[in-house]
């Protein structure tokens, strides 16, 4: 019989991002609040950038963890224009989901 | 001080924008005098570089003046830069000279002119554009000239733009202008091909080295040369010169007598080393056009009633002999003629300027005569022009007319011929016409009512400011010849100035029958003249010969109206049609493209639900699939 080793090792990390990215993937599809949506996004960027560290740490390859501080550069970037577009809209419209923004309508 | 050498071009386009700035209100006359300073002060900086060069050794008497890198691409590299050398200079101090000149009369015809300062914004921007033309120092600068003069001639022949003549004469000139154009871009194209550079000296250089192949030499020269026909009006391109004269007179005289027309003949000397190593029959070809033109205009000019088309025709048939002297091989004699012409149809236009104001804006001949009763100072100083044209020694005009005709007879009697026969009928078509405008019967007073109410109308002499440009050049129609006098070569002053241009490409007539009998050529050339004027006299003054004046002459041999007629029949319908395949097939093509992109599109934006999650779901979807096509292909894992 196997011995269950608790060490983790780069898989637990990689099936941990899978998970991450999915449940971000589902919340962006099911949910239509636009704030919470923007969180799941956030969640799928990071559980991208666990698997970038994790192979990083894997491979012993410094590549993996430079993109990490680039994705949560243009992620806060992003964050912020995006919160922006979120709060004017709000300012115009009582109530808000994404399904009502349909106004770019082809 | 050649250092300052852009100060020269400079100076008149710093006068035009002044007045384009300050120009209306400035007003009549400043605006003028301003203008006419600013050329003045360019003639007396060319007339320092010109003592410049003069102290300096003969083959050290050349100057490039680079002010920046023009077109620094690859291995095409132009620099926007100046050359003083003897041609350029000699140009360059006729030029400013007879334009300073005609700026101070312009001051008095266009006196009251609705668009006084405009004129002279043209007039100075012209002396620009000719400056650049003939002090580049590569084909690129004298092009920039080249259409230069061509725009401000287009903008001054239609000046008095209300008369639907002057707009319709101002395009022809334009449009004429541009099919010699082309010849030179294309002599661009493949003088940079076939030499890497358009400047100049590297052309030249590359000529003596023998670094050019004759046939693109040939061509070239060919190409340079059409160019040189539609600017200096030779045949087939010359028609758009008479009718030039719609433009205000002392435009004639700049323009067209005495600066504009005369760059081909400039170009031609300029590239004479291109010339000299094409093919042979290219200088006869450029001899052939020239002569005939000379012949054709010369003949043309003796049934003109329009004191101006006289003087229009005159100048072509002049350019003609210019040309003449090119294709002989004459360089030297070219530009003397050049310049001695510049002076005295500059002269005999100004005159005409002064007899047209005097006569309330009468151009017919038949209206005037004895005009020099009342005009004495303008009819004196156009009886020197007719002289210095007619070839009367020792006016200024027989020598160089004679330099030239010397050097076709060691080309080709034949030529000769028609040299000797074109004077002979400027002879007597100048006569005619100083019979008719200054002698005779005073016919404009049959025709006092013509010119307003005035009932008593009486002629009357110009103002002084118009006088002055008129006696200058009519003492330099006197003396001009000095430059150049047959008779030692230690009086070849312009030939020995010239030298270090034209030397390696001029004919050598030294061993020639006709250098040898020189005095008995000149005596023929006297005689000639002397027996055009007694011709003229006979006709016109005394009556004793019948007034020959073919309606076929007086019409230009029907060449306008055949150029009109295959122009407006057969050159229309294939612009229509060019016109047609251009708006149906061309234009039909791009729209076409459009069309296809907006029916496509009409029915793809469908799609575009405006939904985000829709869009989201669709990303992942796409993801989905990319990823499991590339685990099935088992590029992953």
């Amino acid at each position: 019989m196997m011995a269950l080793s608790l060490v983790p090792t780069a898989s637990w990390y990689l099936v941990l991002s899978a998970v991450l990215f999915g449940i971000g993937t589902l919340g962006v599809l099911v949910r239509r609040n636009p704030l919470v949506m923007f969180m799941c996004i956030e969640l799928m960027l990071n559980a991208v950038n666990l698997s970038f560290v994790a192979l990083a740490r894997e491979l012993g390859d410094i590549n993996g963890q430079t993109i990490v501080f680039f994705v949560m550069v243009v992620a806060a970037a992003e964050v912020v224009v995006g919160l922006g577009i979120i709060v004017s809209i709000m300012r115009n419209r009582s109530t808000l989901t994404a399904d009502d923004l349909a106004g770019l309508k082809g | 001080m050649l250092n300052l050498l852009w100060l020269i071009p400079l100076l008149p386009l710093a006068g035009a924008l002044l007045n384009i700035a300050a120009g209306r209100k400035l007003g009549d006359p400043r605006s003028g005098w301003l203008a006419t300073s600013a050329t003045l002060i360019s003639f007396l900086t060319t007339v320092l570089a010109y003592f410049e060069l003069l102290g300096r050794q003969a083959e050290k008497r050349s100057h490039v003046e680079t002010l920046f890198s023009w077109l620094p691409v690859g291995s095409l590299q132009v620099d926007f830069a100046l050359l003083a050398d003897p041609l350029s200079i000699t140009m360059s101090l006729f030029v400013t000279g007879v334009s300073t000149l005609i700026h101070l009369y312009a001051i008095g015809y266009m006196h009251g002119d609705a668009k006084f300062s405009k004129f002279f914004i043209y007039l100075n921007l012209f002396v620009f554009s000719m400056l650049m033309l003939v002090l580049g120092e590569n084909l690129l600068v004298t092009f920039l000239g080249w259409e230069g003069v061509g725009a401000c001639s287009y903008l001054l022949i239609s000046f008095w733009h209300t008369r639907n003549s002057a707009a319709v004469a101002g395009k022809k000139a334009f449009v004429t202008n541009r099919i010699g154009d082309f010849g030179v871009m294309i002599a661009m194209f493949l003088a940079f091909s076939h030499v890497g550079s358009l400047s100049y000296g590297a052309i030249n250089e590359a000529a003596h080295a023998g670094e050019l192949a004759a046939v693109s030499a040939t061509a070239i020269a060919l190409l340079l040369f059409v160019g040189a026909c539609g600017k200096s009006a030779q045949l087939p391109l010359y028609f758009w010169l008479p009718d030039a004269m719609e433009g205000p007179t002392p435009v004639s005289a700049l323009i067209h007598a005495a600066t504009m027309v005369t760059s081909g003949v400039f170009l031609l000397t300029r590239i004479n080393p291109v010339l000299h190593v094409s093919y042979a029959w290219v200088s006869t070809t450029v001899a052939v056009v020239g002569a005939a033109t000379a012949l054709f205009a010369a003949t043309i000019a003796v049934s003109q009633n329009d004191i101006k088309r006289v003087l229009a025709y005159s100048t072509v048939s002049q350019l003609g002999l210019m040309f003449l002297a090119i294709g002989s091989g004459a360089y030297v004699a070219a530009i003397f003629h050049m310049v001695t012409h510049a002076f005295f149809k500059a002269l005999l236009f100004l005159g005409s300027g002064s007899v047209i104001h005097g006569m309330h804006h009468e151009q017919d001949m038949r209206k005037m005569g004895a005009l020099r009763k009342v005009m004495p100072i303008t009819g004196f100083t156009f009886i020197i022009g007719w002289l210095a044209i007619a070839g009367v020694p020792p006016f200024a005009g027989f020598w160089s007319k004679d330099e030239i005709l010397l050097y076709v007879f060691a080309k080709s009697p034949v030529l000769y011929v028609v040299g000797i026969v074109t004077a002979l009928l400027t002879a007597y078509y100048m006569t005619r016409q100083v019979i008719m405008v200054f002698y005779g019967k005073a016919r404009w007073r049959d025709h006092g009512d013509e010119h307003g109410a005035h009932g008593d109308f009486t002629p009357h002499e110009s103002p002084r400011v118009m006088l002055m440009p008129l006696v200058v050049l009519s003492v330099l129609s006197v003396v001009g010849g000095a430059m150049q006098l047959p008779f030692s070569k230690d009086l070849h002053f312009l030939e020995h100035w010239l030298a270090p241009v034209v030397e390696e490409s001029e004919a050598h007539i030294g061993k020639t029958w006709a250098y040898q009998n020189k005095y008995l050529l000149l005596l023929l050339a006297v005689a000639v003249a002397t027996a055009g004027i007694v011709l003229a006299l006979a006709v016109y003054a005394k009556a004793k010969l019948k007034v020959v004046e073919p309606k076929v002459l007086e019409q230009a041999w029907h060449y306008d109206g055949a150029v009109a007629r295959v122009v407006a029949g057969p050159g229309a319908a294939t612009f229509n049609l060019i016109a047609w395949f251009d708006a149906n097939i061309v234009d039909g093509i791009v729209n076409g493209v459009g069309q296809v992109v907006r029916s496509v599109a009409g029915s793809l934006r469908k799609t575009q639900s405006g939904f985000v999650r829709v869009y989201a779901l669709l990303i992942s979807i796409g993801a989905v699939a990319i990823l499991g096509w590339l685990l099935l292909r088992g590029v992953v894992l």
